[in-house]
């Protein structure tokens, strides 16, 4: 996709500022981005490493199987299938976790384990089983408790506090991820209609 | 509410350590170990900002964004929403690099604690790359019926960028 607009905007802008006669602004911005990338870069380097080493002792200690715990009855209600596939069950808690710690890279490779492993018991290989459908929609929205990446860029933007941001994600991210639960609800009650 | 999302962070920190102390792991060790991926992800990271910037920049100083947002703020204002947003919510759904450097270029043009600012840092942190997610889930276990999964996730995209704008404005 971005193979198309990136150079598509690139053009047009240079088109459109030679119509308005302003190419020598165009031309100190090209060297202008570059600066304001490197000092974002910087700051996003602290708050990026602070994060991962973290959740290195988060995966080390019994945080994470008291947080599997918690979360097994709320797993069981949204994929009905994870209750008799118990592959499917650790790797839907553990892409939960990861999503919600804010791990995208352990969070990705769970998730297409837990895929796999609800595959097997699907009856209909070419078609997609109710709680795959739940997995991904899941995904898309993917609660996260520190959105560490907006908080570092807010930060390297001297934002007053970089922080204050994570009540307005939080409300926005659940109404998202309830509307998305319930509309697969209601798309899955509607194809058994059928 | 700005007082408990000041808590959060030093507040998590406090307790993993803990936790960490008390399971008598060698927490430092470990912090270091793991920092280390950060620097990798960055890397990773800055050839797409670098050149999301290039563009976004060039789109700018050219006077083409005053051009297109002019057109497009005749239908936003109908809906009372901010016309600065709507590059945003556009590539929000198709490229996760892509909607990182749109968001972080509002911010720093409009003021990290400006309306829209806020509001685009709450669009860019409360979902994932829809599509992105759909294909790559959808092609692990290589499936040809989707159930139209895609309805579900869209709409779920629009209800957090709906409330961000009615929550900051």
């Amino acid at each position: 996709m971005l193979n198309y607009i990136w150079p598509i905007l690139i053009i047009f802008s240079f088109i459109y500022s030679i119509f308005n006669g302003n190419v020598d602004k165009l031309n100190n911005s090209i060297f202008e981005s570059f600066d304001e990338v490197i000092k974002l870069s910087m700051t996003l380097v602290g708050t990026t490493c602070l994060w991962c080493g973290l959740m290195e002792i988060v995966k080390n200690t019994s945080i994470m199987t008291k947080l599997t715990k918690i979360l097994r009855p709320i797993i069981e209600r949204l994929f009905p299938e994870t209750k008799t596939n118990k592959e499917a069950m650790d790797n839907i808690t553990m892409n939960t976790i990861s999503n919600f710690l804010g791990l995208g890279n352990a969070a990705t490779p769970a998730g297409i384990k837990a895929m796999e492993a609800l595959q097997q018991s699907n009856v209909d290989k070419k078609r997609l089983t109710d709680s795959m459908m739940m997995l991904i929609v899941v995904n898309t929205t993917s609660i996260e408790l520190i959105p560490t990446t907006v908080i570092s860029i807010r930060a390297a933007l001297n934002a007053n506090n970089p922080a204050g941001i994570i009540v307005p994600i939080w409300i926005s991210t659940i109404i998202g991820t309830l509307v998305g639960i319930i509309a697969t609800k209601i798309l899955i009650k509607r194809s058994l209609k059928k | 509410m700005t007082y408990l999302s000041t808590m959060i962070i030093p507040v998590i920190i406090s307790i993993i350590l803990l936790v960490g102390l008390k399971e008598k792991k060698k927490v430092y060790d470990l912090f270091v170990e793991g920092a280390k991926e950060g620097i990798k992800i960055t890397i990773k990271l800055f050839p797409t900002l670098l050149g999301i910037f290039l563009a976004i920049h060039m789109v700018r100083s050219s006077g083409l964004i005053d051009f297109v947002s002019r057109v497009i703020a005749n239908v936003t204002n109908l809906f009372n929403v901010p016309s600065e947003i709507l590059p945003l919510a556009i590539i929000k759904p198709i490229s996760g690099s892509g909607s990182m450097a749109v968001a972080t270029d509002i911010m720093a043009h409009f003021g990290p604690d400006s309306n829209i600012g806020m509001i685009a840092a709450t669009i860019m942190g409360s979902s994932e790359t829809t599509f992105y997610v759909i294909a790559l889930y959808m092609s692990s276990v290589n499936v040809k019926d989707s159930r139209k999964v895609v309805i579900p996730a869209i709409l779920a995209d629009l209800a957090s960028i709906i409330t961000a704008i009615v929550f900051l404005s």
